[in-house]
């Protein structure tokens, strides 16, 4: 479900983390931040997972998972439980990222969001030279076959956030492995940001 | 008459049985009555370790009985649930110490109707008081008791088993380090109560049933056997009945007699016709209602009923199962949620219907060792194998 770039930006969430925090990963995948945020941090996780050879996955990895749509999935969860929600390149696939994150920063005190850009250089030329849908490291998928439901850039989110009074408190930008300190919405393959809700 | 123990087997079981609630310390049931002397049949697989920490309980289904793995010492039989349970299985009975019990109300060694009514010396019939799934836990933490298990590792069962784990939770949440219900409820749907209603009217149809004064003469078996077939049906599925049966015919096809000649007439009276050799009748009776009765949301807010819970959880539904479809299931992990327990759920895509729970052995397998290896340990010391 997720691309094959997550190494590096699963770093950066894992150095957000804090030691013995509570989180909760919509979209855990097969369980490998969890299991990493576990085993070194301490952290009491759980996951929520659609695939279900990815669940079964997880719970070799001992993590507690639940099988199912996160898009439905969180409304059980009382305010605040978790110290950290994390949507790790799950946030673009869902049908309905605006509640899924409105939940997210209800049932979170963090909420970690990283996604693929698609104002990245390399997709803006693809359109602009090729005419054609752009396939990037962090967007490698083909317009048919493409689990994305939504194709937001880095600037898209940090104006969606401001106009949903969501504060962001921290945000990285990577690129082939590479941190990016300069303009990200050109340069950066996917955006990591720590938003909380404002005066939440 | 012994088979040969196959690889995996935990080989040749002896039954056990305890006694305990002897007047006038009988066990006070859940409807007020009072119910003693009660046995229980149980049997026992693997050795309880020294800090007794590796204990886990079994418990079974509606027709179920104790004798859940192995080969049975007095009829060779091989346990219900043998591929689950065993060296190397998936309830690891070279790391675990696990017992199954028959429930009480049953008709394999635990105190039933069919038991001897001490006050009066006769089977007890319909005198037998009616019992919840409450009182069955009751009664299995009795046996807890005796063994000297202070707090089972897990407790695990299907169906009417997966109510007792729900009911451990809710009754006696200190005694369980985890809890593994499958393909079960938090409460029974109207839909499952009008099935098993069906097999007990079918049964007390039945002019044999004499009010379920029948032991000492022939037994309600034709209304025993229907309910059996009704039961069945709703434990398969449609498409794993096209598979099994199709509308091939038994033998030649017979036009206009009512004789079994489709296959999967044929199979629904086989198993019928097997049950009633099994089972009693006011057992079916008196299980199918406690199972009716069974509704731990009753009166209480579904976020209260896990409260105090501190125990890890596996939830496991499957697709197909429209008996005790995974909405059910689902609900269960609701309720762990908002008590804020460690949850594992997973809904296996198996066409098998509600029976899957005896037969997804490989899912179940990988779900069940890896999530009892964590309880146990608190981490997975085994290699990671996917």
């Amino acid at each position: 479900m997720k691309s094959n770039h997550t190494s590096l930006e699963n770093r950066v969430i894992f150095d957000v983390v804090k030691p013995g925090a509570a989180v909760l990963d919509l979209g855990c995948g097969d369980g490998e931040l969890l299991a990493l945020l576990e085993r070194e941090k301490r952290c009491k996780v759980q996951g929520i997972e659609i695939d279900e050879q990815a669940v079964y996955k997880c719970v070799a990895r001992g993590i507690s998972v639940l099988h199912g749509d996160i898009d439905t999935g969180l409304p059980e969860y009382r305010d605040k439980s978790f110290d950290y929600v994390i949507l790790n390149q799950s946030f673009q696939q869902l049908k309905q990222p605006d509640t899924v994150l409105k939940e997210a920063l209800r049932v979170g005190k963090d909420v970690i969001v990283s996604f693929p850009n698609f104002a990245h250089y390399s997709a803006r030329a693809q359109i602009f030279f090729k005419g054609k849908t752009p396939i990037t490291p962090s967007l490698p998928y083909e317009w048919y076959n493409t689990p994305n439901l939504h194709f937001l850039s880095i600037s898209d989110f940090t104006g969606y956030c401001r106009r949903r009074n969501i504060k962001i408190e921290q945000s990285a930008f990577v690129s082939g492995g590479k941190r990016i300190g300069i303009f990200p919405n050109l340069l950066a393959l996917i955006g990591i940001f720590v938003i909380t809700a404002n005066g939440g | 008459m012994v088979a040969t123990v196959k690889n995996g087997s935990v080989g040749v079981v002896e039954a056990q049985s305890c006694t305990f609630a002897y007047p006038p310390d009988e066990l006070v049931l859940e409807n007020g009555e009072k119910l003693g002397p009660i046995t229980m049949a149980y049997e026992t697989y693997g050795k309880l370790n020294a800090d007794k920490s590796n204990a886990i309980l079994i418990v079974h289904a509606l027709s179920g009985d104790a004798h859940v793995a192995g080969l049975s010492k007095a009829d060779g039989s091989v346990g219900w649930w043998d591929e689950m349970v065993g060296p190397g299985k998936a309830f690891d009975t070279n790391k675990y110490f696990v017992i199954s019990s028959n429930v009480i109300g049953g008709c394999k060694g635990s105190t039933g109707p069919s038991s001897t009514n001490p006050k009066t010396g006769k089977p007890y019939g319909i005198d037998f008081p009616v019992i919840t799934i409450r009182d069955m836990v009751d009664a299995q933490r009795h046996l807890i008791d005796h063994l000297g298990i202070k707090r089972l590792l897990t407790v695990s069962g299907g169906s009417m088993g997966g109510m007792q784990v729900v009911q451990w939770m809710v009754s006696y949440p200190e005694r369980i380090k985890s809890a593994i219900p499958i393909a079960t409820a938090l409460r029974h749907s109207p839909q499952q109560i009008a099935f098993n209603e069906v097999g007990r009217q079918a049964i007390m149809a039945d002019p044999n049933w004499q009010g379920g004064n029948y032991y000492g003469g022939a037994p309600p078996a034709n209304g025993l056997s229907v309910a059996r077939m009704v039961g069945h049906i709703t434990y398969m599925s449609d498409i794993s009945m096209a598979e099994k049966f199709g509308r091939r015919f038994k033998n030649e096809r017979q036009v206009f007699k009512f004789t079994p000649n489709f296959e999967v007439e044929g199979y629904l009276q086989y198993r019928g016709n097997n049950f009633v050799k099994r089972f009693d009748a006011n057992s079916y009776l008196y299980i199918t209602k406690a199972i009716d009765y069974f509704d731990v949301t009753e009166g209480i807010n579904i976020g209260e009923i896990f409260k105090g819970v501190d125990a890890r959880v596996l939830v496991i539904a499957f697709k197909s199962d429209w008996l005790y479809p995974a909405y059910q299931s689902q609900e269960i992990v609701r309720a762990c949620k908002l008590a804020g327990i460690e949850v594992t759920y997973c809904e296996i895509d198996s066409t098998y219907g509600h029976d899957a729970f005896l037969l997804e052995i490989t899912e179940e397998t990988h779900l069940i060792r890896y999530f009892l290896e964590k309880v146990h340990h608190g981490e997975l010391t085994e290699d990671y194998e996917i």
